[in-house]
């Protein structure tokens, strides 16, 4: 039997543990999307209206550099979320994300999200709370980016001796 | 792990001298790391563990300490990965086949791999960190009894008498696409039933790999704690926060084994240059287990 959509909302990982009447909020304004390789799922500038919960495949955030490639800045997978500019005005995406391959996710409409949140604080609070840990994980991540985890002459051991630290200090 | 920095003692004419050995072949890994494959010119070799390492000289430039990068056991030439960032490391890099090449060691602890049967390994590397791990993720692989892709996730059945029912997962970092190094290896051993994930910084859509940071692979692994051991090699601030992902995987830090480097100088932990806190990482490590006093030496803050 096909699970419901609130079975599949309770079953991902950013509303794990929430009641089932929770889960059933957010189910009122989600449905199983699938979306092709290659294809958009968010367009920068376009209108922020849509949270994506990844349930299978891969997509990539990507910044567009006229006369270059894409760059990708993250890859998402399973169980991950994809959009937070519907959370607050302008509801404007700031970057393109891409399905790098067959995309299976649940698209809530955002405007529907953020009326049950206003109407019902509670719900608002714990929604916000979920959403607030997955921002602060990516923001950890980014910050630990920023370290060039393995940029040049970090592991200077492979050169364990002195004169590969002086050269590391140049 | 066992140390085995005792036995070259006994050997020859002692463990501060040099053996010459020849590079036979070279093998450039990224713009700044290169691979020597190196042959003994007279004595008969030495037999070693994955993780320990060797202390190389240029001649005439000076010594340094480098890992082996090849698997123990293997005929052939020995390998050993540097990357380009000081005089000594500059020399090797540019060292052309036929040149002489000190070799003194196999010095320090091993990732004891051979203690992992029946268990999970999950191996993180990050930049050249892949190079010491190479012997390690190729014993675990080639003693792993099926594929992966035979087994559904979740049920990790082990079958007697068909020798490890284990995983392997190995998660690769790096800064970028073109930093990856044995990528051949890599896509042996996913081949080979290996749960492979690879991670940089900034990518391009040629990537076929992930985007973000290592510990972030680390977070999306269903593992089992009880039967899990990890090995972890790159950049100090990298272990420290890959172990960290791990534990919050519930992983025992006695069950994290790590990579550690001090400036090695004499390899018989004698003259006491590579000390870290009570350890002297060229006999007491490289390879340490994480829990205990290593987790705190690693995030100490400088005076």
């Amino acid at each position: 039997m096909p699970e419901s959509i609130a079975d599949l909302v309770a079953e991902h990982p950013l509303l794990a543990g929430l009641p089932g009447d929770v889960a059933a909020l957010v189910a009122g304004c989600a449905r199983n999307v699938a979306i092709g390789a290659g294809d958009l799922l968010l367009s920068e500038g376009d209108e922020a209206d849509t949270l994506y919960m990844l349930r299978r495949g891969r997509v990539a955030l990507e910044v567009r550099r006229p006369g270059h490639g894409a760059l990708v800045i993250e890859t998402l997978g399973p169980g991950q979320v994809v959009g937070w500019s519907w959370l607050f005005p302008p509801y404007s995406w700031q970057f393109d994300a891409r399905a790098t391959e067959p995309v299976g996710a649940l698209s809530v409409d955002a405007a529907c999200l953020r009326a049950k949140a206003e109407a019902d604080p509670a719900f608002g609070y714990e929604l916000m709370k979920r959403l607030a840990s997955v921002i602060l994980d990516r923001l950890q991540a980014a910050r630990v980016r920023l370290l060039d985890l393995y940029g040049e002459g970090s592991r200077e051991g492979d050169d364990r001796g002195p004169r590969g630290r002086e050269t590391l200090a140049r | 792990m066992k140390t085995s920095f005792a036995e070259p003692v006994l050997q020859g004419p002692g463990p501060l001298v040099p053996h010459v050995y020849r590079v036979v072949d070279r093998r450039r890994e990224t713009e700044d790391v290169v691979t020597l494959f190196l042959e003994p010119v007279e004595d008969p070799g030495f037999s070693f563990r994955a993780g320990q390492f060797n202390m190389l000289t240029a001649f005439g430039v000076g010594e340094v300490a480098i890992s082996i990068s090849s698997a123990p056991g293997v005929q052939g030439p020995i390998e050993h990965t540097v990357r380009d960032v000081g005089a000594v490391t500059h020399a090797l890099c540019r060292a052309a086949v036929g040149t002489a090449v000190g070799v003194r060691g196999p010095f320090g602890t091993d990732w004891g791999v051979e203690e992992l049967v029946d268990e999970d390994a999950v191996v993180v590397a990050g930049g050249i960190g892949l190079a010491p791990l190479r012997g390690a993720v190729t014993h675990l692989v080639d003693n792993m009894a099926r594929p992966a892709a035979a087994r559904r996730p979740g049920s990790r059945t082990h079958e007697p008498g068909r020798g490890r029912g284990a995983r392997v997962v190995l998660l690769v970092g790096a800064r970028s696409p073109d930093q990856v190094v044995f990528s051949e290896d890599i896509e042996r051993w996913r081949e080979a039933g290996a749960e492979v994930e690879t991670t940089v910084d900034l990518a391009d859509r040629s990537w076929a790999g992930h985007v973000g940071v290592v510990t972030t692979l680390v977070a999306s692994q269903q593992l089992d704690p009880a039967r899990t051991t990890a090995l972890i090699c790159g950049p100090e601030v990298m272990m420290r926060f890959t172990a960290r992902s791990l534990l919050e995987k519930g992983i025992d830090p006695d069950r994290i084994r790590v990579s550690l480097e001090r400036n090695m100088q004499c390899g018989t932990g004698l003259c006491g240059h590579c000390q870290l806190g009570p350890l002297l990482l060229c006999r007491d490590g490289p390879v340490v287990t994480f829990g205990g006093v290593v987790s705190h030496l690693l995030s100490e803050r400088e005076r």
